[in-house]
């Protein structure tokens, strides 16, 4: 089999709608995840609800994202859209790998920050909104970055379940043409064009943040 | 000027000591840190606690704080318990919201300063009587400027505490702790954790908030002569209990207890 430079021009603009609908998923997924995640972290630290959250989000990690997106996509009622269960299933787990990030960064602000809280006075909302959030999201930004990338990569996924992202309009045009070389190729360099610049700004952040 | 409720006054402290500690016990696990430990500082005295490592004088200023809780006994402030409440007639383990009231008459400062790296020097200043007392924000920082004048770091005040010196850093935890007008500052080894040339600074700042206020001051120092110069009374502490107590003249010319001779000769080498 051959490339062939005609066929590539031809399939290109599907392909790009594609790695639009990819890139959506992925950010709102990733927004998902980042908001999803704190709440579990700060929910962790609640005597019973912390165990309750505890467990579910064991389970969450400890089953594969493709089971549960194809679980969660038969399940759900049939006016929800492939798209939203996709962004959903992903911001959720996710979520369950985030909060760990938070938490090893709120562990990570020292005691003495909570004590000069305490010595102000300081309500809970400043104590946590003001001194230890900021501190705490401050030097797990690199870690939070990671999980972008890794989310980016786990898109395909969503092919399983008909979201139009790019793997799924490279296998429809694989099925309709019986050519698949240049459409996966192209997934792949899609997929390299945007991963290794992330990669390369959250090396930079983590430069950036290490120092504090 | 909005000011913290003030419970001297009519209360049943009223004329009493500020601070009294009634059969205070502090235990971690099984180690007892302080055990049965009366002790009383009146209002507007500087009172310095020496003694060797481990003798519970950081344990003492923490207690103070709320940083720890006692394992029995019970601290008054200003006549009102710190570590319990009044309920139906008899004194039960204070609530956060109980402990919040009566340690805004409390201010310290830190060993290793704990600014917050976060915020600006006037932030740090402002963050505890804005958010905390509820002052308003043009007045607090108003009063930041005014702090920050005292301690001669007027030129940071839009600094971060990663761009300051650790005097300059300490400083500014001085002004925060003053910012809250306490009535009591806690001050553990605060020149500690310093270079020896930017010790001489703080001491300074300290020496002036103890001529020109009436705050009164709980210290744990290894500086000596500062101990001296400030105090009105020092106790010496050992293994958790007072061993001796007096002016500072008394204490350090003329310890009649063999083992504060025997700790100051160790330190004063
Ligand atoms: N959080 C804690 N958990 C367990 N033990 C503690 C804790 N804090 C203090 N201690 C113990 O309490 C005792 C008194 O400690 P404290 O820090 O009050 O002594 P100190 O007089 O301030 O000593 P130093 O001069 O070394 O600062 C020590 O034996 C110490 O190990
Ligand atoms: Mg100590």
């Amino acid at each position: 089999m051959t490339w062939d430079w005609e066929f590539t021009g031809k399939i290109i603009p599907d392909l790009l709608d594609g790695l639009v609908v990819t890139v959506q998923a992925t950010l709102l997924g990733y927004v998902l995840a980042l908001v999803l995640g704190l709440a579990v972290a700060l929910a962790r630290r609640v005597p019973v609800l912390g165990t309750a959250v505890f467990a579910v989000m064991e389970f969450i990690r400890c089953t594969p994202l493709l089971v549960q997106l194809v679980f969660v996509f038969y399940l759900a009622p049939s006016y929800v859209s492939a798209f939203t269960v996709g962004v959903a299933v992903l911001g959720v787990h996710y979520a369950a790998y985030t909060a760990e990030v938070y938490r090893s960064g709120i562990e990570g602000v020292p005691p003495g920050q909570w004590e000069a809280c305490r010595a102000l006075s300081l309500p809970p909302h400043r104590t946590w909104g003001a001194v230890v959030l900021p501190q705490a999201i401050r030097r797990v930004i690199p870690a939070l970055g990671n999980y972008l990338i890794a989310m980016f990569k786990d898109t395909p996924l969503l092919f399983a379940i008909t979201v139009g992202e790019l793997m799924y309009q490279a296998s429809r045009i694989g099925g309709v043409y019986f050519r698949y070389l240049e459409a996966m190729t192209l997934v792949g360099l899609f997929f390299l064009l945007v991963s290794v610049p992330s990669a390369v700004l959250i090396r930079r952040l983590e430069r950036r943040y290490a120092a504090v | 000027m909005p000011q913290y409720e003030t419970p001297l006054g009519a209360g049943p402290g009223a004329g009493g000591p500020l601070i009294r500690f009634d059969g205070v016990v502090k235990r971690f696990g099984d180690n007892t840190v302080l055990d049965h430990l009366d002790f009383t500082v009146a209002p507007g005295e500087r009172v310095t606690l020496i003694g060797p490592s481990g003798s519970g004088k950081t344990t003492i200023l923490r207690l103070l704080m709320t940083l720890e809780q006692v394992t029995d006994g019970v601290i008054w402030v200003g006549g009102e318990p710190l570590s319990h409440m009044p309920k139906g007639g008899r004194l039960v383990r204070a609530n956060e919201r109980h402990q919040r009231r009566v340690r805004r008459q409390i201010g310290m400062v830190f060993q290793q300063f704990n600014l917050f790296p976060n915020m600006t020097v006037r932030q740090n200043i402002t963050e505890g009587p804005v958010h905390s007392l509820g002052v308003p924000r043009g007045e607090a920082d108003r009063r930041a400027a005014e702090l920050l004048e005292m301690v001669d770091l007027a030129d940071k005040i839009d600094a971060h505490p990663t761009q300051l010196s650790g005097g300059q850093q300490q400083r500014v935890a001085i002004a925060r702790a003053l910012a809250m007008r306490p009535r009591i500052l806690l001050l553990d080894e605060v020149t500690s954790a310093l270079d020896p040339e930017l010790v001489t600074g703080v001491l300074d700042v300290l020496r002036t908030v103890a001529e020109t206020t009436d705050i009164t001051m709980l210290l744990v120092t290894h500086e000596m002569q500062f101990a001296r110069d400030v105090s009105h009374r020092v106790l010496m502490f050992d293994q958790g209990r007072i061993v001796e107590e007096g002016p500072p003249e008394q204490i350090f010319g003329d310890p009649r207890e063999e083992r504060t001779r025997a700790f100051l000769h160790a330190v004063l080498d």
